[in-house]
C-alpha cells in the first residue's frame, strides 16, 4: 500500500514500495537491505547522507604504562600533578578494602566498592575547579575525597546514617545519588542555573554503563545539548550493571556515541589511564566554561569487585575475565609510568601505602566513634521549621524511644 | 510439602505458573542469569530460558511499559522492580496506561500484569531500598494492591495475581522474606484476592495490618493476651478491592480496632480503613480508631529505621488505650 513519509534528506516524499518507506523505488527488500537503502544512492534517486558520526578513542599509556607515542600532552610531563593523582588513586584504594572489611565484620552497611575505577574517579575530581558542582552516584569516591569529602562522611553514609550526606566540604556538591542516572539531569539543572545567572561554573555528572540506559540520562545530555549548558556527564563504564554485561545493555557499539544524539560533543577515554581521563576532561570542562556547550565521555574501565558488598559476582562472570581485567587496572599502570620516569620509587611507595593504612584508620576510627544520632533527628529536617502535626508525632516518637 | 520461607514462596509460584501457561514471561533487572538480587527468580532462566525470564537494560520505565504492551498482546508479564523505592520511574506506565487499559477501551484491551517489587524497611538496607509506598497505588482506580506476609500466602496469592486478568501491583515485605519457613504444597492452588485473612481470633479488639507488620501485630496480640486481653489479627492482603466487611464483622464483636501499618501515617491507607469504620461502624465502636504507622519525614537511613517502624510496644499501647476508652 502506497503511503506517504516524511520527506528524506533531499526532500522527497517516497512511497512505500519497498521497506524502507523513503525508498522511491519500487523494489522489495528485507528488512536488512532495506537499511542499506537509506545509505547508498538507490535506483538513480537523490538519496544522501543525512548525518555520519565517528567517535573517538583516547589512549596515551599502554598497560604496561608506557606512552603509546611520543607526541604526548603537556600533563603527561606533569610530575607533580602525576604523583598527587597516583597517591590519591593508592589511598582510593586502600581506603576500599578496609571499607569492605568493616562491611564484613558488620561495622558497615553494605557498600559499594570502587575497584579499579579509581583513575577515573580520581582525574574527575582533580580536573574540576572548587566551585565547580559534582553530581555523583554512588562509587566515586576517587573523586570525592579530591574535593574535600572526607572519608569517614563515605562511612558514616554507609553506616546508615544521614549526617554522612552533610558534607563539610564541597558545601555545593550532591550528596550520593541511589536511584540510577537520576543525577544527570541534577547537574544539567545546576549547570542551566549557571548559565542564568552568567557564572563560569560547571557542573560534571557520573552514571554507570546501566545507567546509559535510563530515560534520565538521555533527558540530560538531551538537555545539555537542546540549552548548550555547561555540563560534562561521565559515562563510568565499568562493563556490569550488577549482573548485566554491558553487552546486553545496549545494542550501540559505544555509550559514547549517544552523545551524537544529543548533538553534544562525545568521546571514549581509557579510563584506567588517568592522562587521558585528564586531557579529554580538561577539555570538556574548558569548552563548557567557555559557553561552548556540554560533553559526554565514555570512561572504560573495569569493576574489579563485587557490585556491592551484597552480591557475589561469582555467579555471572568468570574469574579469567576478572583475571584479565587487573592487567589493565589503573594503579599499577600510572606507577610504572612514573617510576619509567623516575619520579616515584619503590621506598615512596612502601611509605605511601603505609601512610595511606594509618590515616585511613585514623578516619575509621573517626567514624564509629561517631555518637548515634538523636530520633528527634528523623525529624527536624524534614521541612525548614517543624509544622505542629509534625511536632506532635516527635514527640510521640520520642516518648516510644524510652520505651 | 516443602518447608519453604517466604520468598521461596514467591520462586514456587513463578515456576509453577510459567511451567502451567507459557504465556507468562518474568523481566526485569538481574532476574536472569542472576536470579534477582533476593533470589526470587532463581534457577527459573535455567528451567524457562531467556525468552521467558528476561534480563532488561536498566530503566523501570522500560520495564513498565514494556509490561504493558507484552499483557495487552495475551502475555502474562511479571515485572520486578529491584525494589520498591525503584518503582517511581514505573508509575507513569502503570497509572497512565495499565490501570485504565480496560476502562479506556471498554474491555476490547485488557492488561493482566503483575509488577511486584520487594517492599518496606528493616534489612539494615541503602536509601531508597526500605519503603513503605502502598498508598500511592491504592489510589489509583483499576489496580489491584496485594502484599503476602507468609511464605502460604506468597504463594497463593502470586498464582491469583499471575491468574487475575487485571493489573496487579505485588509487594513481597523483604524484612520477612525468610523469617520462617512453613509447609506450602506447590498443588498451584491459588488463594483468593479482594479477601482479608483472619489470622487470630479475639474479642477484646481488632488489629488491621498487612505486610512485614503483620510480624509485630501477632507478637502484640501475644503479648495482650498475656494480660487477658483478646486480639483479633486481620491480615488485609489485598488492600485494593478493601474487603472492608471482614474487618466490619471483626469490630462488629471486639467494638475496638487498631490499624498498623509502616508506611507513612498521613494518606496512608490505614487512613482509608480508619475512614470506612467512621462511616459503617461508628455505632459499633466503643473506643476511637487508633492508628500505629510510620511517620510523616522520608524513611531514614538504617541507623534509625527500627525507631521509625511500628513497635510491638506501640501496637501494644494503641490497643490498650481503645480498652482503656471504654
Ligand atoms: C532506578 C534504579 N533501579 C535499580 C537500582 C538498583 N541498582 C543499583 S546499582 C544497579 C546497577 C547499576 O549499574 P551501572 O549504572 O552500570 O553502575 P555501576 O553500579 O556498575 O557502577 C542497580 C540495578 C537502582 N539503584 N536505581
Ligand atoms: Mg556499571
Amino acid at each position: 500500500m502506497a503511503r506517504q513519509g516524511p520527506p528524506n534528506a533531499a526532500g522527497y516524499y517516497g512511497r512505500n514500495t519497498c521497506n524502507n518507506q523513503y525508498c522511491a523505488a519500487p523494489c522489495i527488500g528485507d528488512a536488512k537491505t532495506a537499511i542499506k537503502h537509506v545509505r547508498i544512492a538507490h535506483h538513480g534517486s537523490s538519496v544522501s547522507i543525512a548525518a555520519s558520526f565517528e567517535i573517538e578513542y583516547l589512549q596515551y599509556l599502554d598497560e604496561s604504562g608506557k606512552l603509546l607515542n611520543e607526541d604526548a600532552p603537556a600533563f603527561a610531563r606533569d610530575v607533580r600533578a602525576l604523583v598527587d593523582a597516583y597517591k590519591l588513586m593508592c589511598f582510593t584504594r586502600v581506603f576500599d578494602g578496609k571499607a569492605i572489611a568493616l562491611q564484613r565484620t558488620g561495622k558497615l552497611g553494605t557498600y559499594a566498592s570502587c575497584l579499579g575505577m579509581e583513575a577515573t574517579h580520581v582525574a574527575i575530581g582533580s580536573a574540576l575547579a572548587e566551585d565547580d558542582v559534582f553530581a555523583p552516584f554512588y562509587r566515586d569516591y576517587g573523586a570525592q575525597f579530591q574535593r574535600g569529602v572526607k572519608p569517614r562522611e563515605v562511612l558514616l553514609y554507609w553506616g546508615g546514617d544521614e549526617r554522612g550526606n552533610d558534607f563539610a566540604e564541597p558545601a555545593h556538591d550532591f550528596a550520593w545519588s541511589v536511584p540510577i542516572a537520576t543525577q544527570c539531569l541534577h547537574a544539567a539543572g545546576s549547570a542551566l542555573a549557571f548559565k542564568i545567572r552568567k557564572e563560569p561554573r560547571v557542573a560534571l555528572a557520573t552514571v554507570g554503563d546501566g545507567g546509559t540506559s535510563k530515560g534520565d540520562f538521555y533527558a540530560a545530555i538531551n538537555a545539555g545539548g537542546a540549552f548548550t549548558l555547561p555540563l560534562v556527564v561521565v559515562i563510568v563504564n565499568n562493563q556490569y550493571a550488577i549482573s548485566i554485561p554491558r553487552a546486553q545493555q545496549t545494542a550501540a557499539k559505544t555509550l559514547a556515541q549517544k552523545g551524537i544524539a544529543a548533538g553534544i560533543e562525545s568521546i571514549q577515554v581509557d579510563g584506567n589511564d588517568l592522562i587521558a581521563m585528564r586531557v579529554a576532561l580538561d577539555h570538556a570542562i574548558k569548552r563548557a566554561r567557555h559557553g561552548h556547550g556540554a560533553t559526554l565521555i565514555e570512561a572504560v574501565t573495569y569493576r574489579l569487585s563485587d557490585h556491592t558488598t551484597a552480591d557475589d559476582a561469582r555467579r555471572y562472570r568468570s574469574e579469567d575475565e576478572v583475571k584479565a581485567a587487573w592487567e589493565k587496572e589503573p594503579v599499577k599502570r600510572l606507577r610504572a609510568y612514573l617510576q619509567g620516569m623516575n619520579a616515584w620509587t619503590d621506598d615512596e611507595e612502601k611509605e605511601w601505602l603505609a601512610e595511606c593504612g594509618k590515616r585511613v584508620d585514623e578516619e575509621i576510627d573517626a567514624y564509629l566513634a561517631v555518637k548515634p544520632q538523636p530520633v528527634s533527628a528523623m525529624f527536624d529536617y524534614t521541612y525548614a521549621e517543624l509544622p505542629l502535626d509534625l511536632e506532635r508525632q516527635r514527640a510521640d516518637a520520642l516518648t516510644a524511644a524510652k520505651g | 510439602m516443602a518447608q519453604i520461607n517466604l520468598i521461596e514462596g514467591i520462586t514456587m509460584a513463578l515456576a509453577h505458573e510459567m511451567a502451567r501457561d507459557p504465556a507468562v514471561v518474568v523481566l526485569g533487572e538481574d532476574v536472569g542469569v542472576n536470579g534477582g538480587v533476593f533470589r526470587a527468580t532463581v534457577g527459573l532462566q535455567q528451567k524457562f530460558g531467556a525468552e521467558r525470564v528476561i534480563d532488561t537494560p536498566l530503566d523501570e520505565a522500560m520495564i513498565a511499559g514494556l509490561a504493558v504492551g507484552l499483557a495487552v498482546q495475551g502475555m502474562k508479564p511479571v515485572a520486578e522492580a529491584q525494589f520498591e523505592g525503584f518503582m517511581y520511574p514505573m508509575i507513569d506506565q502503570i497509572a497512565s496506561h495499565a490501570a485504565r487499559m480496560r476502562t479506556r477501551t471498554r474491555g476490547r484491551l485488557t492488561c493482566p500484569a503483575v509488577f511486584r517489587a520487594p517492599w518496606g524497611g528493616g534489612i539494615h538496607a541503602p536509601e531508597h531500598h526500605s519503603e513503605a509506598i502502598e498508598a500511592l497505588f491504592t489510589n489509583i482506580a483499576g489496580l489491584r494492591v496485594v502484599i503476602a506476609s507468609s511464605p502460604g500466602r506468597a504463594y497463593g496469592l502470586l498464582l491469583a495475581s499471575i491468574r487475575d486478568p487485571d493489573p496487579v501491583i505485588f509487594f513481597e515485605p523483604k524484612r520477612i522474606y525468610r523469617q520462617y519457613k512453613e509447609e506450602v504444597a506447590d498443588d498451584g492452588e491459588a488463594l483468593p484476592l479482594d479477601v482479608c485473612f483472619v489470622l487470630r481470633d479475639g474479642s477484646d479488639v481488632t488489629l488491621v495490618t498487612w505486610g512485614a507488620q503483620v510480624k509485630e501485630t501477632l507478637e502484640a496480640a501475644d503479648a495482650l493476651a498475656a494480660e487477658g486481653i483478646h486480639a483479633e489479627v486481620i491480615d488485609v492482603a489485598t488492600l485494593k478491592p478493601l474487603d472492608f466487611d471482614t474487618i466490619h464483622e471483626s469490630v462488629k464483636k471486639t467494638h475496638r480496632c487498631v490499624i498498623v501499618h509502616e508506611a507513612p501515617y498521613t494518606g496512608g491507607f490505614g487512613g482509608e480503613i480508619a475512614a470506612r469504620l467512621v462511616e459503617h461502624a461508628l455505632y459499633d465502636l466503643h473506643a476511637p480508631v487508633e492508628r500505629v504507622a510510620g511517620y510523616d519525614v522520608p524513611m531514614p537511613l538504617y541507623k534509625l529505621e527500627m525507631n521509625y517502624l511500628p513497635s510491638v510496644a506501640r501496637i501494644v499501647a494503641a490497643a490498650k488505650r481503645t480498652l482503656q476508652a471504654s
